[in-house]
């Protein structure tokens, strides 16, 4: 689907369904150097399941016209202008790394916009190593090669997304690599830069879960914990044999903690 | 952190994609030699047959021992993935079947295996789909037969019957130019001489009952996709940018980016016509593919040899081997396969087809048969046997001399190879 969004194009795949604003709705955003696409199994699961699902573009990746937005809190803020374009009045926001401190802004912003959020392979503060910081902007062909292999658990999963006979490894490679030069030294200075993850995880209200993969060895579970502890009642999953691509490389079971997060009982 | 390197070919040979299985701690990749996978329950089932959980349901779409190869030839040539094939043949069949239907068009390389040639010149414009040949070496030749409904060029990395060396670099710059894919056949290359995606190609298909096999024990083909090509941005791919309606009217690109030619060609080209490689065959290959980086090296090390023997002997007329400085492709073998050029190759044998025969009869260890890239050493004579009905001329006309002779150098040791050669040589030539 398309949306117009301070008057530039924005795609959201709808999970193969289309987009039902009466349904309970369920934003995807995904990190760095990444599409909607890193979300196939779980939001088109969802979209079969009761929900309406916008896994975003986020401006300047993918299909999503414009350039990318240069901080955590401006994305926060676009997230909403889209979902008074699509008509949604609150939503369930799920993210992965960049994506998760997103998703936690969201939260913290407009708490009145937001439900529930999840976030995958967070980490407060999102440090980026020197190394590959300095890479992004001089050798992006090595720092994507550093993220991917920093990105991985194993050389082998079952299930892994989309699905057999595909190399999870060379597919997110090539993914980012899709991405428009430029993309990746904004998107990785956005998390550097970003230092707003404490007070955010303060000020949030709305159920949260942490989904952290045991091997993720861009975000390992021990940066998250401090955003999880400033969550008063975060839930906390953890996903043995994956690293930080979880969703590629443990499709089912990120599957299944969101479904489980998504659907259970509202705490009143 | 230290910054990682990526792991090797040698390492992702024997590697990618398998993890000791999780249920029984097997080390060895296990045969699953069963045709259809239990679901958990109804709504797994669902999810499955809709794409929303990723797994097997029925053998003819996939398995697991097949899905252990198709990621390891993705990981071993760079790509997002690949498909397993019950042949070569069948691999390039749902290459084409994926792309375009009657009244498209493809831009072909002269020098193929005689196979494909039959499959684009005389069996597919039954089907609508027409094919122009053009001179691989003639870069313009690529460029002007290009067509408005051309949806495909193609050619052999290495090619019959001279040892063509595919410029793939420069006829990838003239696909892009035009929207179009390049796809290329690796077979006589595989991963270890030359990676074509790193080159520019989009689609790569292996016959791997040849070197990736490696032991002349098994009839398969592998089809992998780089993930490199912008189907949308082409516009001329409706089958993978529009909703489909025999699968859930799915629309493959924005289902998945870099991955959409493969969807399709698994839930539409495996599903219908069916080409599916056996998980015993998938398991033989991969035993094989263990062992790519030290054989393709062994045959490449066996195969210099030969070719400077040969270059000695009265007998021989000619040796064509892009590594000798007189083969027309000498400079751009240097550039693209600085590894070798293989271990297929001709040489065009003194006193024709009476020689051709004294030849192969008076060899101990070469087998004379019909096929390539095996362990063990191999020869044919096409004249008296591939090419038996054609004259003079129009086994000219094909690049075929009445003394050409087709060697597939093995892995046994080079001296003895070289004197079972001398043998024959010396036969050749007392009338
Ligand atoms: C270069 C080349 N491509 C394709 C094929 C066809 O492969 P298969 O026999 O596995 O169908 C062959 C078989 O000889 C070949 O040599």
């Amino acid at each position: 689907m398309e949306l117009d969004v301070r008057n530039a194009k924005v795609y959201a795949y709808t999970g193969g369904k289309s987009f039902d604003p009466a349904l309970p709705c369920v934003v995807f955003v995904h990190g760095a150097e990444g599409d909607h696409s890193v979300w196939g199994l779980q939001s088109r699961y969802l979209a079969h399941h009761g929900r309406a699902v916008l896994a975003l573009d986020l401006p300047g990746h993918g299909r999503s016209a414009g350039q990318p937005l240069a901080s955590i809190e401006a994305i926060a803020d676009w997230i909403v202008e889209v979902l008074g374009a699509a008509h949604v009045p609150r939503a369930q926001i799920v993210g992965h790394s960049s994506g998760a401190l997103v998703a936690l802004e969201v939260a913290a912003r407009h708490p009145g916009r937001v439900d529930r959020i999840a976030l995958l392979g967070a980490a407060f503060p999102m440090r980026v190593s020197t190394e590959l910081l300095e890479a992004t902007r001089t050798d992006e062909p090595r720092a994507l090669q550093m993220i991917n292999i920093w990105s991985h658990g194993a050389y082998a999963h079952y299930p892994s997304s989309p699905g057999p006979g595909f190399w999870v490894h060379g597919a997110n490679l090539r993914l980012m690599e899709r991405q428009k030069r430029g993309v990746l030294p904004v998107d990785f200075a956005a998390c550097n830069d970003y230092r707003g993850g404490l007070a955010a995880a303060a000020k949030v209200r709305c159920p949260t879960l942490f989904l952290i993969a045991r091997r993720d060895l861009m975000t390992p579970g021990r940066t998250a914990q401090d955003l999880v502890k400033a969550i008063a009642g975060a839930r906390v999953v953890e996903i043995d044999g994956s690293g930080h691509a979880m969703m590629a490389e443990k499709p089912d079971e990120v599957l299944d903690a969101l479904r489980d997060f998504l659907s259970s009982a509202m705490p009143t | 952190m230290a910054a990682p390197k990526p792991p090797h070919l040698d390492t992702l040979s024997l590697h990618a994609g398998q993890q000791p299985d999780p249920t029984t701690g097997a080390r060895a990749v296990p045969i699953f030699q069963s045709t259809s996978f239990v679901f958990r329950d109804t709504d797994h089932a669902a999810a499955l047959f809709n794409m929303e959980r990723a797994g097997h349901v029925y053998s003819r779409i996939s398995n697991p021992t097949n899905a252990v190869l198709e990621e390891r030839i993705a990981a071993l040539e760079g790509g997002v993935g690949s498909i397993a094939l019950a042949s070569g043949q069948a691999a390039l069949h749902l290459a084409i079947a994926t792309l375009m239907g009657a009244g498209s068009h493809i831009v072909a390389s002269r020098a193929l295996y005689g196979g494909s040639h039959n499959l684009l010149a005389y069996t597919l414009p039954r089907f609508g789909v027409e094919t122009t040949f053009v001179a691989p070496r003639d870069l313009r030749a690529w460029g002007d037969a290009i067509r408005p409904n051309t949806k495909l060029l193609f050619g052999e990395t290495l090619g019959n019957p001279g040892l063509d060396v595919l410029d793939v670099p420069a006829v990838a710059a003239i696909a892009h130019g035009h929207n179009l894919p390049l796809l290329v056949d690796a077979t006589f290359t595989t991963p270890y001489l030359m990676r074509p995606f790193d080159l520019g190609a989009d689609l790569i298909y292996h016959s791997a009952t040849k070197f990736l096999c490696g032991h002349g024990t098994a009839v398969a083909g592998v089809l992998v996709d780089g993930g490199t090509f912008d189907w949308e941005a082409s516009g001329r791919f409706p089958e993978l940018t529009e909703p489909y309606a025999g699968f859930h009217g799915m629309d493959f690109q924005e289902e998945s980016t870099v991955g959409a030619f493969l969807l399709r060609a698994r839930r539409e080209g495996l599903r219908d016509f069916g080409a599916c490689m056996s998980p015993t065959t998938a398991w033989i290959v991969l035993q094989g593919i263990e062992t790519l980086p030290l054989r393709m090296a062994r045959h490449v090390e066996n195969t210099r040899k030969i070719v400077e023997f040969l270059g000695t002997q009265s007998a021989v007329a000619s040796v064509s081997y892009p590594e000798l400085p007189g083969h027309p492709d000498h400079e751009l073998a240097k550039r693209l396969l600085p590894r070798g050029c293989g271990a297929v190759f001709s040489f065009e044998l003194k006193g024709g087809r009476a020689a051709g025969r004294r030849f192969i009869e008076a060899l101990r260890l070469f087998s004379h048969l019909a096929n390539v890239g095996d362990a063990k050493s191999l020869v044919i004579h096409p004249a008296t046997t591939t090419h038996f009905r054609m004259d003079d001329a129009a086994l000219a006309a094909a690049g075929i001399g009445p003394g050409t002779i087709r060697l597939s150098i093995g892995l046994e040791a080079a001296e003895d190879l070289i004197e079972d050669l001398a043998g024959g040589l010396r036969a050749s030539q007392k009338a």
